[in-house]
């Protein structure tokens, strides 16, 4: 078959930003498998307190202030996640350096006050239904927490070492920024479930 | 930013044809060797082995159901106990679901949807060569623990309690519950692939409604995928901890809840069916559209058909459930929502009829075997109409009459459309041509064997012959029919014996090739037989439904891309305007070292929770191996 | 095709009334009745539609096509389309219609005279006739009696996996959930054995769960409640007293009770009128003194894994005890 060119792309960027990266929507169709799974297990939550005769089955609700304080970092690392997301759209090495290193700190602060959550629950998750779901709804998003501070700590690395300068390496950045910002908002419904609804 | 030394960019533009040839075979080739095979992220390659390792499983399971059959045959039989037996089918059925219908057509689009939409690669090779080894490894898990005696037992769907701690003792169920994780994480793998492809690697000028039909079903089973797999993901795991740590999920006297498996598996498990069904509609259209030599009728009205079923299929879950005690009121519901499916499926079919009428039919092999599917898969359909009526569920549900509802569908509906499928591609994918004649016979054999062995299971169903049993008393009037039933399962099972034959000789040694043999009119016939590790040579430009109808002697393409790093273009989601030009990853052994260090731990935590703490450090290990760059061009811009 | 359809369903429903009586398509109770009307309509009305549909293929694929005139447009296609579309939505709407009728007119348990709870057991059915006065509740197995013409409600529960209880000529079937009651209406026009069989997955031996269903005119009824609450007989025969010996010394009593003796396990199914019961072993076996003895020397060949091991006896006691058991009127 002969080949007639119609089009030159000569002149178009060689790699993707933003919404033209490849990696940006790899990054959001992830976060969509993952905001279904988070959803899903609010909905076994609901459910299975749909069918106890009373909620918290055979414990307290859970104590208000670990899980709140983490509550709070979370929201308050926003800031640092935003900024360093702007910072690697304008391709700031320098910045984006001491950003990464904020935010692998902001990454491991919760850690510590997730290990006080469990807890805080008053049930272990081998008591009753009740239990299992609440270990199983933080487990998840610990999991959560823990994959982008990895990601966050490899990232610091890369930013440091010779690959560091790299159109790629930002939009790397960013993408991470925006998978926190997911982990970040996913918490904020799982909060209200755990503490609040108990207290409904 | 630092500045680089300015490497020389050599751009397609300045290259002649059999210049340009060299240069993107270096650039893009798999070395050969173990090596090579090992560490390839080609989508052909790896497309092609997903194909080969799916027919393997329909093999493997179809011998499992020979063997029930062979059980079945006459009353009281003695060739299988109930243990083995409850294992077979429960093999069978997972087998076929998870290890052959939802990968096969996975595997199809790899192969396909880069190709149909003009692009070099999947996007995220990588990703797509740890998806295969996560899937041969779970495959491989199931069929050992099989061989060993261990298979699981508690059916495809494995409802709790029967599968919970108290009723499975020893590791039967766990190997069913991890099996699910490979398969999902190597389905959710895909499917992140293909809808990216499909959304930002579509040729210049191919805007949303230019995309070929068969790319919009894997598009919308992609969704699906995405978006019913966390529910069984979810289900499976809370199994497991119930089964290894001693969570309550499913325990009713510690405020677990039976039915919560039921509903998390079939709110996974009916958009399932779809997930098998949908790519096959796109067969279907595809096929129909090149042997009526005419576009089919109604696109706009199949896209539309097509994302209503994914839509309406996360409403119907329930009708699996009709008789577990649910409120009469709720069902009837679910009774209206199923219904309402035969509207979209409708709408299919008329519009393959419509095609076909005002088209010029030519009644090649692929073809026929879509004229077999209309033929059954309405069947199924109707018998999908009516189990979906909650009385009448009531007599027929978990009977024979649902194993031949499903058989109409699954074999009607997506084997049927798949082996037209495979002699239509098969020319693309080997370049060889299949036999004709032995299409024919192998078609005549599978239709005709394929109707008396499953439309008897009607009848038994209604005369009360309920399913997964191992034998019936011989003063049941059910003997008569299921020796007919297995005997004509032999005719069926010399279909598919002659299809592999045909296959494999014609692999091997049939005539090659054309580029383009069967005239037909999308992009993946605008390259050789089979294509070259780049695809195209010039990314084509597309400016119709058809791409290669209107003027099939000359191509649009595009130039100015670079040769010395794996180049493809990134396009507009809607209109599929150029963006960016961008690199494809390039080889890499990291995904095979990361799905062995992910198999390692999922093996291990069916045995010891601790296994997902130590089991994440090679994981880690091995995905920060996979991401981190090595300098290439295609790593570093 | 639809007359051969029509013609194959009534073969097979003659088929099935002669024998097993096992069948959707001969039923014998109003609930199973309205379904099998169901059965009969949506199945006419979808091979109807089968029908026209391929009738549409042959003659879309086949019909002559003249060779001179342009493609044909696509405008009236459009028509048809979506006329057939329109077709679609008032067949389904109203087979959904229809199935609701359907469920209204088989009507709800709840206010019936007679409610027998069932418990599913891995293999086997514990069938559980409460009384209001405790010395009239008995309990049997496998087998339930009831009145003719009358409605019954089924209480369904499940000791172990998720059953279902399924006697296609007088209902649908009903799932067994642990840890939730569910209830089936039941009712037979004409006094009758229906053989039932559990239909969800429930282990090992799903295959050999069945149960009988009999439905008595009013005065048997009356008259089997009446046996049935009495205790055990005592043994009249010298091999049946010693049966009775060795029963009650073996480790069977541990597991089985039977009313009227010292027996009083409950692993297994009450024995008290095992004799008067027509099989043993949720319908495996005819019940004769020769398949009771079979079934209590080894019933782990005669249903592999099932939860009744085999006791060491010696011939005699097994003769004895069969004996028995056969005496369990
Ligand atoms: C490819 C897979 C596939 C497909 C496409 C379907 C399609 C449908 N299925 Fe099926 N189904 C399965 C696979 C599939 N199913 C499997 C595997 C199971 C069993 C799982 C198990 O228990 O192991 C199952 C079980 C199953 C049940 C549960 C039965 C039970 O367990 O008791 C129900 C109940 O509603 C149901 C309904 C339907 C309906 C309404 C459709 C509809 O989508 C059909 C729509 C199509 C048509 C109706 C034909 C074309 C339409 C026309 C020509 C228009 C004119 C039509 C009319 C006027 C009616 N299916
Ligand atoms: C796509 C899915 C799929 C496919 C293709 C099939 C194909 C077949 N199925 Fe299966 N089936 C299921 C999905 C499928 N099934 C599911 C989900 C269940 C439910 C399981 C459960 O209850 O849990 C089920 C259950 C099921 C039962 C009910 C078991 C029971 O309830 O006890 C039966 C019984 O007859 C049966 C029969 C068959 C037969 C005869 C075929 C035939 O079509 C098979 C024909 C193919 C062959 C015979 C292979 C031929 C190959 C060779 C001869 C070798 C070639 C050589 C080489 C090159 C190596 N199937
Ligand atoms: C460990 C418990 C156990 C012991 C001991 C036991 N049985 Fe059983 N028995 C069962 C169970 C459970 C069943 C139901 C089996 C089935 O149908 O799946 C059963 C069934 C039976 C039946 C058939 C009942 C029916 O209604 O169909 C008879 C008769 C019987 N047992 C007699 C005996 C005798 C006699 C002994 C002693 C020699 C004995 N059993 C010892 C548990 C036991
Ligand atoms: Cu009980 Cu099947
Ligand atoms: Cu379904």
């Amino acid at each position: 078959m002969n080949r007639s060119v119609v089009l030159d792309l000569s002149k178009l960027p060689p790699h993707g930003l933003g919404t033209a990266s490849l990696t940006w929507w790899g990054t959001l169709a992830f976060m969509l498998i993952e905001g279904t799974g988070f959803a899903l297990s609010i909905v076994v939550y609901l459910y299975l307190m749909s069918l106890a005769p009373h909620w918290p089955l055979d414990a307290p609700p859970p104590d208000l202030l670990p899980g709140s304080g983490l509550t709070a970092l979370l929201i308050v690392s926003l800031l640092p996640n935003m900024l360093i997301a702007r910072w690697a759209r304008q391709q700031n090495l320098a910045k984006v350096r001491i950003g990464l290193v904020i935010m692998s700190l902001l990454g491991v602060a919760p850690l510590f006050l997730r290990v006080l959550e469990f807890p805080a629950m008053h049930i272990s998750w081998d008591q009753n239904a009740y239990g299992s779901i609440v270990w199983v709804m933080l487990g998840l998003h610990t999991t959560h927490i823990l994959t982008d501070l990895v990601e966050t700590l490899v990232l610091t690395c890369l930013m440091f070492s010779k690959h560091g300068d790299n159109p790629r390496r930002y939009g790397d950045v960013s993408d991470n920024a925006m998978y926190w910002n997911f982990v970040v908002a996913t918490w904020l419904p799982m909060y209200v479930c755990l503490y609040w609804i108990p207290r409904l | 930013m630092i500045v680089r030394d300015e490497v020389e960019d050599l751009r397609d533009t300045a290259l002649d044809e059999v210049q340009l040839d060299r240069r993107l075979s270096e650039t893009w080739s798999t070395p050969t060797g173990l090596w090579g095979a090992l560490s390839t992220v080609d989508h052909k390659i790896i497309g092609r082995r997903y194909i080969y390792t799916a027919f393997i499983f329909l093999a493997l399971g179809g011998i499992l159901a020979l063997a029930m059959r062979l059980q079945l045959s006459e009353p009281e039989a003695r060739f299988i106990g109930p243990d083995r037996y409850n294992q077979i089918f429960t093999m069978h059925g997972t087998n076929m679901m998870f290890l052959f219908a939802v990968p096969v057509m996975e595997a199809m689009a790899v192969y396909l949807v880069p190709l149909m939409v003009g692009t070099r690669n999947i996007a995220f090779p990588r990703l797509n060569a740890f998806s295969y080894w996560m899937y041969l490894a779970g495959g491989l898990l199931l069929w050992i623990a099989f061989a060993v005696d261990t298979g699981p037992d508690v059916g495809w769907f494995a409802y709790v309690p029967l599968s919970g701690p108290q009723y499975a003792a020893g590791k039967r169920a766990d190997i069913w519950a991890q099996m699910i994780t490979f398969t999902e994480v190597s389905a959710l793998a895909v499917a992140v692939e293909i809808v990216v492809t499909v959304l930002k690697q579509r040729a210049p000028g191919m805007s949303l409604d230019r995309i070929p039909l068969f790319v919009w079903s894997m598009l919308v089973t992609s969704f699906l995928i995405i978006l019913a797999m966390p529910a069984i993901m979810i289900a499976s795991t809370a199994l497991i901890l119930d089964r290894l740590v001693g969570t309550h999920f499913f325990n009713p006297a510690e405020g677990g809840d039976v039915l919560l498996w039921q509903h998390l598996f079939w709110f996974f498990g009916h958009p399932e069916v779809y997930i098998i069904f949908l790519p096959a509609v796109g067969m279907v259209s595809t096929i129909v559209a090149t042997f009526t030599r005419r576009p089919v009728f109604g696109y706009l009205a199949m896209v539309m058909a097509l994302v209503t079923t994914g839509v309406l299929a996360f409403g119907l879950w329930v009708h699996h459930m009709f008789v577990a005690g649910l409120p009469r009121l709720g069902e009837s519901f679910f009774t209206a929502s199923s219904m309402a499916i035969a509207i979209p499926a409708g709408l299919q079919i008329f519009c393959w009829l419509a095609t076909m009428w005002a088209g010029r039919p030519v009644f090649k092999t692929p073809f026929l075997f879509v004229i077999g599917f209309m033929v059954i898969f309405v069947i199924g359909g109707m018998t999908g109409v009516m189990v979906a009526s909650v009385p009448f569920d009531t007599q027929v549900h978990d009977t024979y009459f649902v194993v031949a509802h499903f058989h109409y569908v699954l074999v009607g509906g997506a084997v049927f459309p798949l082996l037209g499928a495979i002699y239509y591609w098969f020319p693309k994918i080997t370049g060889r041509m299949m036999s004709e004649t032995l299409g024919r016979w192998t078609f005549g054999l599978i239709f005709t064997g394929f109707n008396l062995t499953f439309f008897p299971m009607h009848i038994l169903g209604l005369q009360g012959m309920p399913r997964r049993i191992y034998t019936y008393q011989p003063e049941m009037p059910w003997s008569g029919l299921n020796m007919f039933i297995s005997l004509s399962a032999v005719i069926l099972a010399a279909g598919f014996l002659l299809f592999f034959i045909d296959a494999i000789r014609s692999a091997a040694s049939g005539p090659a090739a054309p580029d383009n043999p069967w005239g037909a009119s999308t992009l993946e016939w605008a390259t050789s037989s089979p294509p070259l590790p780049y695809n195209f040579a010039r990314l084509p430009v597309v400016g119709s439904l058809e791409p290669l109808s209107n003027n099939s002697e000359t191509l649009s393409v595009a130039g100015g891309l670079s040769v010395d790093r794996r180049e493809l273009i990134v396009t507009s989601v809607v209109e599929a305007l150029p963006e960016a030009r961008e690199s494809s990853p390039g080889n890499s052994i990291w995904p095979l070292w990361s799905a062995l260090a992910t198999t390692v731990l999922l093996i291990w935590s069916i045995f010891t929770p601790w296994a997902v703490v130590w089991g994440s450090i090679p994981v880690s290990i091995a995905l920060i191996g996979w991401f981190w760059p090595k300098g290439t061009p295609e790593d570093d811009t | 095709m639809r007359t051969a359809l029509v013609l194959l369903l009534s073969i097979t429903a003659t088929a099935a009334g002669g024998s097993g009586n096992q069948s959707a398509l001969n039923s014998q109770g109003a609930p199973a009745i309205h379904v099998e009307h169901l059965i009969i309509g949506i199945t006419v009305v979808c091979a109807v539609v089968w029908l026209l549909v391929m009738i549409v293929l042959g003659w879309a694929l086949l019909r002559k096509r003249s060779s001179d005139s342009g493609p044909p447009r696509d405008r009236p296609l459009t028509t048809i389309v979506s006329s057939a579309v329109a077709a679609t939505v008032v067949i389904i709407a109203a087979l959904t219609i229809a199935s609701f009728y359907t469920t209204r007119s088989i009507g709800l348990p709840g206010n019936t005279a007679l409610t027998i709870t069932v418990r599913g057991q891995q293999w086997w059915w514990q069938v559980i006739y409460a009384d209001a006065n405790p010395a009239f509740s008995f309990q049997t197995a496998n087998e339930i009696h009831i009145p003719v013409g009358q409605d019954v409600q089924i209480q369904l529960e499940s000791a172990d996996v998720v059953h279902s209880f399924w006697v296609p000529s007088l209902a649908g079937k009903q799932d067994l959930v642990p840890g939730r009651s569910n209830s089936l209406l039941l009712r037979a026009e004409r006094p009758g054995t229906y053989r039932g069989q559990c239909a969800e997955f429930c282990g090992l031996q799903h295959t050999h769960m069945a149960m009988m269903v009999i439905a008595d005119e009013p005065a048997d009824y009356q008259r089997w409640i009446a046996a049935q609450r009495e205790n055990s007989v005592m043994p009249t025969y010298a091999d049946a007293a010693a049966g009775k010996a060795a029963f009650l010394s073996k480790p069977c009593a541990a597991c089985h009770t039977v009313r009227g003796t010292s027996a009083a396990g409950t692993t297994g199914p009450d024995l008290t009128h095992i004799g008067s019961r027509q099989t043993i072993a949720a319908g495996l076996l005819e019940t004769t003194r020769g398949s009771l003895a079979a079934w209590i020397a080894d019933p782990q060949t005669l249903k592999p894994g099932n939860n009744m091991p085999m006791v060491p006896l010696t011939s005699v006691e097994l003769r004895d005890i069969s004996a028995y058991m056969e005496s369990l009127k």
